[in-house]
């Protein structure tokens, strides 16, 4: 069955695949198909997608955070007449019985870049006349919500073509986002943050892409404040957490002020465990393999915070030899760490998801890109265990950006796999500086400006071919 | 820290061959409640080590748990003392200890920790 999907316009990229996630969490086993409206551009919030049923449709609504309606479509046209005859060709027998005396239904006007008055609104309210309802409108809380939707063409903005035409969409309601999550768990209000605390709207779509639901266990692997596994939490999930600083995720700010309290805060259960470790020295026994159903994490680039695996700067640069501790200074010795590059993260990030996800599980983690080449082909990590599902693009600025990965695991964890990233860590630890500078995308994130970009500022002539596409996609 | 994640640990330090689970030192541990969810058990009673959670539990205090896990049927009173012991009990303050090396992983406020000294990496 054939719905129309409304987005909110924002965060553009990771509309569909938010769906798509949802469409395999509550049971469709076939990718979905995807129809624009005629002549609409890809960034248009109006989409068709095909689904089994109205009850998958409302469950993917209500659990996303990007959905604004999931309708049924009664019709359509570029004028009111062509929505007319529309309408009046949808079959009887899905209409009538969403029409009949007893049940109460309210429609709503809206609109997409345009507005329309009161009287305007009730002009075209007024104008559906011949859809025969019989039953009594209810504003506060009708059993059945219809929409007419209103657009007129769009104009070319800051290098974006136009998106939508002309079009007028009349349909019932079959669900619709719980926005109010948001305002509930932003960070605003969160009890502990830090600085690279995900963002509430962001954190749900994550766990939606991972799938995350009750009776699943989620790990996120730099766990930090556990902004993440919060709103895994919050669908249901156990999580489970671990960060190389102890401060973070053993003491926190106090004892009111820590990663439980952030838990305790919505009344969600507390993770299962938390724990001080080392991603590139797992202490994981021999034998334990598959058995999260999720890993969904923000590692970190190196930009505004950089990661950290065991070993001194002094030992790993090889300037000194690795030393023990004495007896007397163990207890407290805090060990050092050094700096821990983006490609080794991901490699242990990669071969730890490998290991400890189930069939099928996904692994779902933001990856920083820079914008710099127009169109130029960005190498996103790989690994032979792994299907790259979703890759969503959200901008950070105008120098980089970072996207979600979403991938599914396909392939069985072999000796051969384990072998392959034994030796990896290994070319890792041998050549530590090599691998510090790959792919460090810190100095060009911060470097000054060149001389031709100051050019561009002075002269207004110039047009800039690179179209900014900031708005939409932040 | 809950007999869930002790059950997926070990010690990696360097020249450890054998990385089996650890062995509980208690010195605070209390109980905390935790929703019972059958489908959740059941996908962890296949990936337990079922050895060391008695053991475990056994360190921490509850003597409970079957000296064997049951076949495929399990049914809700096994459950609830399996749920009892992966979950509800927790290890405030102690240590892990590795049977093979001797050293000693701390257990500070429920959060173990398993960072490794200069020279053991």
């Amino acid at each position: 069955m054939w719905f129309l999907c409304v987005f909110y316009h924002r965060l553009l990229d990771f509309r569909k695949p938010e769906v798509e996630a949802l469409a395999e969490l509550f049971g469709e086993d076939e990718s979905l198909q995807w129809r624009l409206p005629e002549h609409h551009h890809n960034d248009t919030p109006f989409h068709f997608v095909q689904l089994s049923s109205e009850e998958i449709a409302q469950n993917i609504a209500k659990r996303s955070i990007l959905v604004k309606g999931m309708y049924e479509l009664w019709g359509e046209g570029t004028c009111y007449e062509e929505l007319k005859e529309s309408i009046q060709s949808f079959p009887d027998s899905r209409k009538l019985p969403f029409l009949t005396s007893d049940s109460t239904f309210r429609i709503s006007v809206e609109t997409f870049g345009k507005a329309l008055t009161f009287d305007e609104q009730k002009e075209r309210i007024h104008s559906l006349t011949y859809i025969p309802f019989e039953g009594k409108v209810n504003l506060k809380n009708p059993d059945h919500n219809f929409f007419l939707m209103e657009m007129d063409e769009s104009e070319e903005s800051n290098g974006l073509p136009p998106i939508v035409q002309r079009r007028i969409f009349f349909g019932r309601e079959v669900g619709f986002a719980d926005r109010k999550l948001l305002p509930t768990f932003q960070l605003k209000s969160r009890t502990y943050l830090g600085p690279t605390a995900m963002d509430a709207e962001m954190a749900f779509l994550m766990a939606n892409q991972a799938n995350a639901a009750s009776g699943k266990l989620v790990y996120d692997p730099f766990v930090g404040t556990g902004s993440i596994l919060v709103s895994a939490a919050r669908f249901g999930a156990m999580t489970m957490g671990a960060d190389i600083d102890i401060r973070v995720v053993r003491d926190g700010r106090g004892p009111d002020c820590n990663v439980w309290s952030n838990f305790k805060q919505y009344g969600l259960p507390a993770p299962v465990a938390l724990l001080r470790m080392d991603n590139n020295v797992p202490p994981w026994r021999s034998g334990l393999k598959e058995i999260f159903d999720a890993i969904i994490c923000d590692p970190p680039y190196g930009v505004r915070a950089g990661g950290r695996k065991s070993g001194g700067r002094k030992i790993l640069r090889g300037t000194v030899d690795p030393y023990t501790v004495p007896e007397d200074k163990r207890t407290g010795h805090i060990p050092s760490t050094g700096a821990y590059s983006l490609v080794e993260c991901v490699h242990d990030l990669l071969h730890l998801a490998a290991r400890m996800l189930v069939m099928k599980g996904r692994l779902v983690f933001f990856f920083p890109v820079l914008r710099d080449e127009c169109g130029s082909e960005v190498k996103f990590p790989e690994h032979p265990c792994f299907k790259l599902v979703a890759v969503s693009e959200q901008i950070l600025s105008s120098r980089y950006s970072r996207v979600l990965l979403t991938m599914v695991k396909v392939g069985p964890y072999s000796d051969e796999v384990e072998e392959a990233a034994r030796l990896m860590h290994l070319e890792f630890r041998e050549n530590h500086l090599k691998w510090l500078e790959e792919g460090n995308i810190h100095s060009s994130v911060f470097k000054p400006s060149t001389d031709s970009s100051q050019i561009r500022t002075e002269s207004k002539t110039f047009k800039d071919p690179k179209p900014k596409y900031r708005g939409k996609y932040v | 820290m809950r007999l869930i994640m002790h059950n997926m640990l070990t010690c990696n330090i360097k020249g450890v061959i054998n990385k089996s689970p650890l062995r509980i030192e208690a010195e605070k541990v209390i109980k905390k409640e935790v929703d019972f969810n059958p489908d959740f058990l059941r996908h962890m009673l296949a990936k337990i080590e079922w050895k060391a959670l008695v053991d475990g539990a056994r360190s921490m205090g509850y003597t409970e748990l079957p000296v064997h896990a049951p076949g495929i049927e399990s049914d809700e009173p096994f459950l609830r003392k399996f749920h009892h012991a992966l979950l509800e009990l927790n290890l405030e303050e102690g240590s892990l200890v590795c049977q093979e090396s001797g050293r000693k992983f701390p257990v500070n406020k429920g959060v173990p920790n398993m960072l490794l000294h200069e020279k053991e990496v």
